[in-house]
């Protein structure tokens, strides 16, 4: 997957690129922040690139890395992209599915044996999710496991979100669990299913950077106003 | 460590690792052997039991999970194979090799205390954790109707 937002505002060009391989996370080293500043009277400059500084698909960059980008909504904007490669990675998105029926591993493919949702998003009766989850992963029987393991609510569910959907989505108290911005952030420093992302046992691929590292950028997209990627064609 | 739990009424201090698998202290430590080991992942179901009548995979519960609590294993069903489940079981004959069919009951029966009248869907859908290799579905779905009280 491909996403591209493309931005054009007087005289200011800017562009993201993202590459997404199924499986592995969005392609961190493919964020490029590129910013054109066009000449006076009618005078254009060639394209000055402002990267990003590298990163690999296992880190996340830092708030501060953001700071040379000098409009407030595209801070926020580039700052949500980087942590949504958290967010739309597979251990998470895994249990935020579209359907009924939770996905496992990096493939995405569905829950081996087959459950289902259930009305209260744990499973249905004799079949709950803790009925295999425990408050850990066990390692000896691979099966992962963290304090009430469930289903993220059908309205807040994730797989194939673009960064720009998954943003509008996580701002509305409707498909967000009802949180305001501030306790989406706490929601994201504290809750102990998410923190499984970093620590999922068993050779699974933890989510990108550190559990801090994420806080702070979903902190940092809060304060510099959260607006939200716009313009993505997802191909 | 002690662990404090109630097996099937009774009351049992375990001296375990609290990590042990429940079904090793049920199996090997209590003599509780009508509990089956399986896959040892909670992938096929053969060793389910119940903690507080919610079902649970025994192979990969932790010891620890059960204590101060009511365990139920095939065993506590019933003290003379009375169970509704039980007895239909043997009136249609369900059982082939017979491995899986004390998860596939205690499944049943917390299906059956959550949802009394079970439709089709349902007990596909809540026993599909447990395996039967002799494939014997159909009637282990027609006993359970039966055990219900369903046509």
């Amino acid at each position: 997957m491909t996403i591209r937002v493309v931005r054009v505002a007087g005289t200011v060009y800017q562009e993201w690129m993202l590459t997404k391989r199924r499986g592995a996370g969005l392609g961190a080293g493919a964020l490029v922040l590129l910013i054109a500043f066009a000449g006076c009277g009618g005078r254009s400059s060639a394209p000055a690139s402002l990267p990003l500084p590298p990163t690999s698909k296992d880190a996340l960059r830092a708030p501060e890395d953001f700071a040379g980008i000098p409009d407030r909504d595209d801070r926020a904007r580039a700052l949500f992209v980087e942590a949504s490669r958290v967010m739309l990675h597979p251990r998470c998105t895994n249990c935020h599915p579209a359907g009924d029926s939770p996905t496992q591993g990096n493939d995405g493919r569905l829950h081996d044996p087959p459950v289902a949702r259930g009305p209260k998003d744990r499973g249905v009766p004799a079949l709950e999710c803790t009925s295999c989850h425990q408050d850990r992963n066990v390692e000896l029987a691979r099966v992962p496991g963290a304090p009430s393991w469930h289903l993220a609510p059908i309205e807040m569910a994730w797989a194939d979100k673009t960064p720009a959907t998954l943003c509008d989505q996580l701002k509305d108290r409707k498909r967000n669990g009802d949180r305001s911005l501030d306790q989406v952030v706490e929601h994201t420093a504290h809750d102990a299913l998410v923190g499984w992302g970093w620590a999922p046992g068993h050779g699974r691929e933890p989510v990108p950077g550190t559990r801090a590292q994420f806080t702070a950028l979903v902190a940092a997209w809060v304060k510099e106003g959260a607006a939200c990627p716009k313009d993505e064609v997802k191909r | 460590m002690t662990i404090r739990l109630r097996v099937n009424g009774t009351d049992h201090e375990l001296d375990v690792d609290p990590e042990m698998p429940l079904l090793w202290a049920l199996r090997d430590v209590l003599g509780l052997t009508g509990t089956k080991y399986g896959c040892g992942e909670a992938l096929c179901g053969a060793c389910t039991i119940h903690i507080d009548g919610e079902v649970v995979r025994s192979c990969v519960t932790p010891v620890r999970r059960a204590a101060g609590k009511n365990v139920t294993t095939i065993e506590g069903l019933s003290p003379d194979g009375s169970h509704p489940l039980q007895k239909a079981w043997v009136d249609l004959g369900v059982p082939q090799c017979g491995f899986c069919q004390a998860g596939q009951i205690m499944s049943a029966a917390a299906l059956l205390a959550k949802k009394p009248k079970p439709t089709d869907a349902e007990i596909d859908q809540s026993l599909a954790g447990n395996l039967c290799r002799c494939g014997t579905y159909l009637r282990i779905r027609a006993a359970v109707k039966k055990a219900a009280g369903e046509p």
